[in-house]
């Protein structure tokens, strides 16, 4: 940020002392620019934004808390100014959504594998009967095949 | 519900909400630009500015007390000021309501040449040359529009060039209404 779009009404040494603070950066990273919708006040060249950052540097200088200068600009530009929306009625479907959408997700995903657990468990009972069936099959064949191999003429 | 059923019903709810969406991103008319003023149903900031045209004469809203009037934000840099200007100037030729100027970051010199050209609908100017009302009014692009009411309060705002289908559609029938 350039020295000369400084705000003039305060001293320069003050303002300059305020722009390099961390206080500063950090409001100024928080705050949308107006104009070039998806940057920062910190971010944009705008003209727009040096205005609403020089207004930050007023509200620091006469001693505004963050919350207050906050405030102070949505009360005039609305909660669009702010990168990180406030927790409130109106924004209710904003902050709920992704955890409705995981939970409903995740209820899906519950459902599923538990239908697909049971099907595993009744197939595999399926393959024990079958397993059942065969050795039964076998014995039968194999009472059949004894006297086979009884009348088998001997010294072949 | 059957895991069956749900398996269509889903997507296919997940579908239309997606596709509600879009369709209401795609509304002719719809500006993503235009963000809904705070100052809606609030009252008119209150200022105390010199006047474009008498450097030492202070004015303030209250002089509106008791009227529908217009604000409008204007400024001789700003080009689509020049594309509403007809628009202004019609609405003062009529006697619609009365439309205060403020004359917005700009040269006091350039702003009356700029009238002077171009015509005068204004009932006063205000020369707002920091911008400071500017930003009590959360103006952030001129041209800039606010109708407010008899009590002084803010009713509709609209950014960017008025047009006469605004006028016609929003402007006109807002301001019978509350004329009555």
């Amino acid at each position: 940020m350039s020295i000369s779009s400084l705000p003039p009404e305060l001293p320069a040494q003050q303002a300059e002392a305020l722009v390099r603070s961390e206080r500063f950066r950090q409001l100024a990273a928080e705050l949308r620019c107006l104009v070039c919708q998806n940057q920062t006040l910190a971010d944009s060249s705008a003209e727009l934004a040096a205005d609403l950052r020089n207004e930050v540097l007023r509200q620091m200088a006469a001693g505004k808390n963050d919350e207050q200068i906050k405030a102070h600009l949505v009360a005039r530009y609305g909660e669009f100014v702010l990168y990180r929306p406030t927790a409130s009625a109106h924004n209710f479907a904003l902050w709920a959504g992704p955890a409705v959408l995981a939970a409903t997700g995740g209820l899906i995903l519950w459902r599923l594998t538990r239908r697909r657990q049971a099907l595993a468990a009744s197939a595999s009972q399926q393959t024990g009967d079958e397993a059942m069936l065969s050795r039964r099959l076998d014995e039968l064949l194999d009472e059949t095949d004894e006297p086979k191999k009884q009348n088998a003429p001997k010294g072949v | 519900m059957s895991l069956r059923s749900l398996r269509y019903l889903v997507p296919a709810a997940l579908f239309a909400v997606i596709a509600a969406f879009l369709l209401l991103g795609l509304k002719p008319g719809r500006d993503p630009k235009e963000i809904p003023s705070p100052l809606i149903g609030k009252p008119a900031p209150v200022f105390e500015l010199p006047r474009l045209a008498q450097a030492d004469a202070v004015w303030s809203p209250a002089r509106m007390q008791g009227k529908v009037w217009l604000l409008n934000v204007w400024a001789s840099w700003c080009v689509p000021c020049l594309a509403e200007h007809p628009v202004l100037l019609k609405l003062s030729r009529e006697g619609t309501l009365p439309i205060v100027g403020l004359n917005y970051k700009d040269e006091p010199g350039a702003a009356t040449a700029w009238l002077a050209k171009h015509g005068d609908p204004f009932l006063d100017v205000l020369a707002d040359r920091n911008g400071r009302v500017g930003f009590d009014y959360g103006v952030y692009g001129v041209p800039e529009t606010f109708l407010i009411d008899r009590a002084g309060v803010i009713r509709f705002k609209h950014v960017g060039p008025l047009t006469p289908d605004v006028v016609q559609s929003r402007l006109l029938p807002m301001i019978r209404d509350l004329s009555k």
